[in-house]
């Protein structure tokens, strides 16, 4: 750090305002933005959604949407030269030349009707003026060099036929073809799983290292920082709070906003010799349900997805995504259920609401659910509910929130007009929203908010158990752990049971009593979570926790060290 | 590949008897007895009748229909009442005078409508933009006879580039073909710009960009093969229409294909001839959707046919 003084900056960002263009004039969206970025240097932009991380990226590649938003003012500076004043014929060599992107979504970044080859063949041949064989050539380097097996077979290939994480080594290795000064990664990991995620991360690193890139790492993953950052710019809503080095961030953080953020982190082994989640209500005696009945018993479950067949032929075999999955839950407990995507968790939540075919048994409350009358499992359904992953897509936008957290009433034919009324008012505030709300709609909420209104409408109906599906994967991380303690203190006070699913192995350890890890559709590995978390049987389930990016930089630097990251193998 | 092509095989053979029964309903319950039409207004009961036991009118509807069928497992459409002709030889005639409008008039509408929606959509909330959607809008509601009279006005009788009608040279071709394209370049023009808005939004597009490629090679080789595909699946959906527009364009402009052969017979109540054209028509828009999807995995790596 020490360092900077003496070397000149590679990328200069001074006095940077951005605005926007909106109904009622301009709007700031960044104000007064400035760092440098040292040679070789891995600089981290981090804060919560809307904090202006990505504008900034955006401005620095001149590539911010024309129609809404424009630089007011600031100069952007590489190596010396102004990139504001470039022409844009001139700053089309330095986008992908000079300067590099990988984004976030490696599903959606690569063309999907173009071979992995064309695509990587065309910012070489754009740039370093070689011929299409010569090109062709590099890009075969390039996926050697980010470990993709088989290149000449992977140039050929569209990018539908490779994994989220291969694509990902794909964007990243397009990106550094050219050997640019600066790479800016936008949250390249968030889109993976955890063991592909440290794949990635390490080999982020060891290539900047290789080709002396500095990098521009923006993320919200405070794990994530700790691991790959030199430095670290805390942004929030649209200003920088705060520019340290990475170990002043987590050992002593200036701002009180980092503060905040940090404390809001769940870290992993947290909750190391206790049994069940924190108590949080200390006044009151936590409900004690019969644990001996459990709420729900699943046995064998099975659930499998018949493909399209053709008209003639033999039919496909059908995908089974869930195999001979069984497991309790006790009255009032939480099972976190904890895999990587495609492991069949969200499915046997879905099978356990009963929204898709299965076979098996499943008991409630002690009676199975098979073979129910549509009148019998109505009344079953009342005692299960279900949140999901994302509050802006699960709420109907033209109706007010009280109709849709009354609307399980209507359905189930509960009380009277007046009854349900004082029912909605009464759910609001359990979940600390005001009973006012109700005549509002959906759009006038935060992502948060909309979240307590999906979980009031679960409430609606008195259930025994919730099946949260990655309820809080959209939220950010202050107002996920307000959610999550919310959940804990609708358990403590209702006594209620949860299903919780999320491949957040952190959160697991802090909402859970049992857990089960799920792979490829099977339960490899279940117990209590302080077995599961303390003592995992599985090399699986070691590899998960051993992935996830632990908060604490000495801890990282260890962890490196140690070489304890997860193995190569192309997962 | 070869499954798949035996399935939509099946498929198309079904669709063409579920064509042939329901057609063969609709005819029976037109009004106008052919028998009638054929023996003229003056004729007397008896030549009527004569004239009906001939064409086996007389017999029941089923038998009737079965009598068709099994012509049409032979290939036999049957004949002309009016012309005493195999209506395989009238229509078989004129198919080459038919395909070539059409070849032309589709490739006359795509060239126009993609050419525009692109535009528009690269240009959008501008007023290029406005201009070709309110042109768009104008030609989809303009009634085709019109549009042949109005390029008829203006290319034929006052600059006199091109013929009033008839068949023959190349130049005979261009008006027709365009009265026809005009009317669906205002559908695809709509259809390519709403596409084309998406795609530019897209990832991939973002990612191009920042890898430095020029804008018109963004659009043209990044973005316009993933918006090409709903226009391919609209062009075999889209062959119902054109058959359509054949019959006023055959009409207006003298072309001697089976949209004129259809009028005529429709005048006459003609049945075999207007089964038999309804037939090759609803033959066109199945070869038109299997062509549609025989294209799509090769402008999408990631269908797969089965």
């Amino acid at each position: 750090m020490i360092v900077e003084a003496v070397t000149a900056p590679v990328l200069s960002v001074q006095d940077l305002w951005v605005e926007a263009r909106t109904p009622n004039g301009l709007r700031p969206i960044l104000e007064d933005v400035s760092f440098t970025l040292a040679p070789r240097e891995t600089l981290c932009l981090a804060g919560e959604s809307g904090s202006g991380k990505s504008v900034t990226s955006l401005a620095i590649m001149r590539l911010l949407p024309k129609s809404s938003l424009r630089v007011a003012r600031g100069s952007i500076q590489l190596s010396g030269r102004d990139l504001l004043s470039l022409s844009e014929a001139e700053m089309r060599k330095v986008r992908g030349g000079d300067v590099a992107m990988i984004f976030q979504e490696p599903m959606t970044s690569l063309n999907p009707v173009m071979t992995i080859g064309a695509q990587m063949s065309e910012a070489i041949r754009i740039h370093q003026g070689v011929g299409e064989q010569e090109a062709l050539a590099r890009s075969k380097d390039m996926l050697d060099a980010v470990h993709i097996t088989d290149p000449a077979r992977r140039l050929r290939q569209y990018p539908h036929e490779l994994s989220g994480g291969m694509r990902q080594r794909v964007m990243i290795g397009m990106a550094l073809s050219c050997r640019p000064k600066v790479l800016i990664a936008d949250e390249p990991t968030t889109a993976l799983d955890v063991r592909v995620q440290a794949q990635i991360l390490r080999l982020m690193r060891e290539l900047s290292a290789d080709f002396g890139t500095s990098t521009i790492l923006i993320t919200h993953d405070m794990g994530v920082v700790a691991e790959m950052a030199d430095r670290v710019v805390m942004m929030k809503t649209g200003r920088i709070v705060e520019t340290s080095p990475v170990d002043d961030i987590f050992l002593c953080p200036k701002a009180a906003y980092t503060r905040e953020l940090l404390s809001a982190v769940p870290r992993l082994g947290e909750r190391k010799g206790t049994d069940g989640p924190p108590v949080l209500s200390a006044e009151r005696e936590p409900v004690q349900k019969d644990a001996a009945a459990p709420v729900l018993v699943v046995r064998d479950l099975n659930v499998s997805f018949q493909q399209p067949g053709s008209l003639l032929g033999p039919r496909p075999a059908p995908v089974q995504a869930v195999k001979d999955v069984s497991f309790s839950i006790p009255a009032g407990q939480t099972l976190g259920l904890v895999g990587e995507s495609g492991s069949g968790k969200s499915t046997t939540g879905k099978a356990i609401a009963n929204l898709i075919p299965w076979t098996g048994d499943i008991l409630v409350g002690g009676r199975s659910i098979r073979n129910l009358s549509t009148r019998e499992l109505k009344a079953v359904r009342r005692k299960v509910q279900m949140i999901f992953q994302d509050p802006y897509a699960s709420l109907d936008p033209r109706m007010s929130v009280g109709a849709l957290i009354a609307e399980p009433l209507a359905i189930h034919g509960i009380g009277s007009r007046r009854e349900r009324e004082e029912r909605v008012a009464q759910v609001l505030q359990q979940v600390r929203l005001s009973p006012d709300h109700r005549t509002r709609y959906p759009h006038e909420f935060s992502g948060g908010q909309r979240q307590r209104i999906c979980i009031a409408r679960a409430l609606i109906l008195e259930p025994e158990l919730i099946i949260a599906d990655e309820s809080v994967a959209a939220l950010d991380v202050s107002v996920r752990a307000q959610v999550l303690d919310l959940m804990l203190e609708l358990q403590e006070s209702l006594g209620l049971a949860y299903l919780f699913i999320s491949h957040d192995m952190a959160i697991i350890e802090r909402m859970s009593h049992a857990v089960a890890v799920m792979r490829y559709g099977r339960i490899v590995e279940i117990g209590s979570r302080r077995e599961v978390f303390e003592n995992p049987r599985e090399v699986y389930t070691r590899e998960l926790m051993d992935a996830v990016p632990i908060p604490d930089p000495t801890f990282a630097r260890s962890k490196r060290r140690q070489g304890l990251l997860v193995s190569d193998e192309a997962i | 590949m070869a499954n798949y092509l035996v399935q939509r095989l099946i498929q198309t053979i079904l669709i063409l008897f579920g064509i042939a029964a329901i057609t063969f309903l609709l005819l029976y319950l037109v009004p106008a007895d052919p028998a009638v039409q054929i023996a003229g207004r003056s004729a007397t009961a008896q030549t009527v009748a004569n004239i009906r036991r001939e064409l086996g009118l007389d017999q029941p509807l089923a038998t009737q229909f079965l009598r068709y069928l099994g012509g049409l497992i032979h290939g036999d459409l049957g004949r002309s009442y009016a012309q005493k002709t195999e209506v395989m030889t009238l229509i078989a005639a004129r198919i080459p005078a038919t395909i070539t409008l059409m070849v032309a008039g589709i490739a006359a509408e795509l060239a126009i409508g993609v050419t525009l929606g692109v535009i528009a959509a690269v240009r959008r909330n501008t007023l290029l933009d406005r201009i070709v959607m309110i042109a768009s809008f104008t030609t989809i509601s303009a009634p085709q006879f019109l549009v042949a009279l109005l390029l008829l006005y203006v290319f034929a009788a006052t600059l006199g580039w091109f013929p009033m009608s008839g068949f023959g040279s190349p130049a005979h071709v261009v008006l027709p073909a365009l009265t026809l394209g005009i009317l669906g370049a205002g559908w695809y023009a709509r259809i390519v710009r709403s596409t084309m808005i998406d795609v530019l939004n897209q990832d991939y597009v973002r990612t191009a960009k920042a890898k430095g490629v020029a804008p018109l090679r963004v659009v043209l080789r990044h973005a316009l093969p993933n918006a090409l595909l709903p226009v391919v699946a609209m062009i075999g959906i889209d062959i119902g229409q054109f058959m359509a527009g054949l019959v006023v364009v055959e009409a207006v402009f003298g072309w001697p294909g089976i949209g004129q052969l259809a009028w005529q017979a429709i005048q006459q109540v003609d049945i075999p001839i207007i089964m038999g054209v309804t037939l090759v028509s609803a033959l066109a828009i199945v070869i038109g959707n299997l062509l549609a999807d025989l294209i799509a995995p090769f402008i999408d790596p990631r269908i797969r046919l089965r």
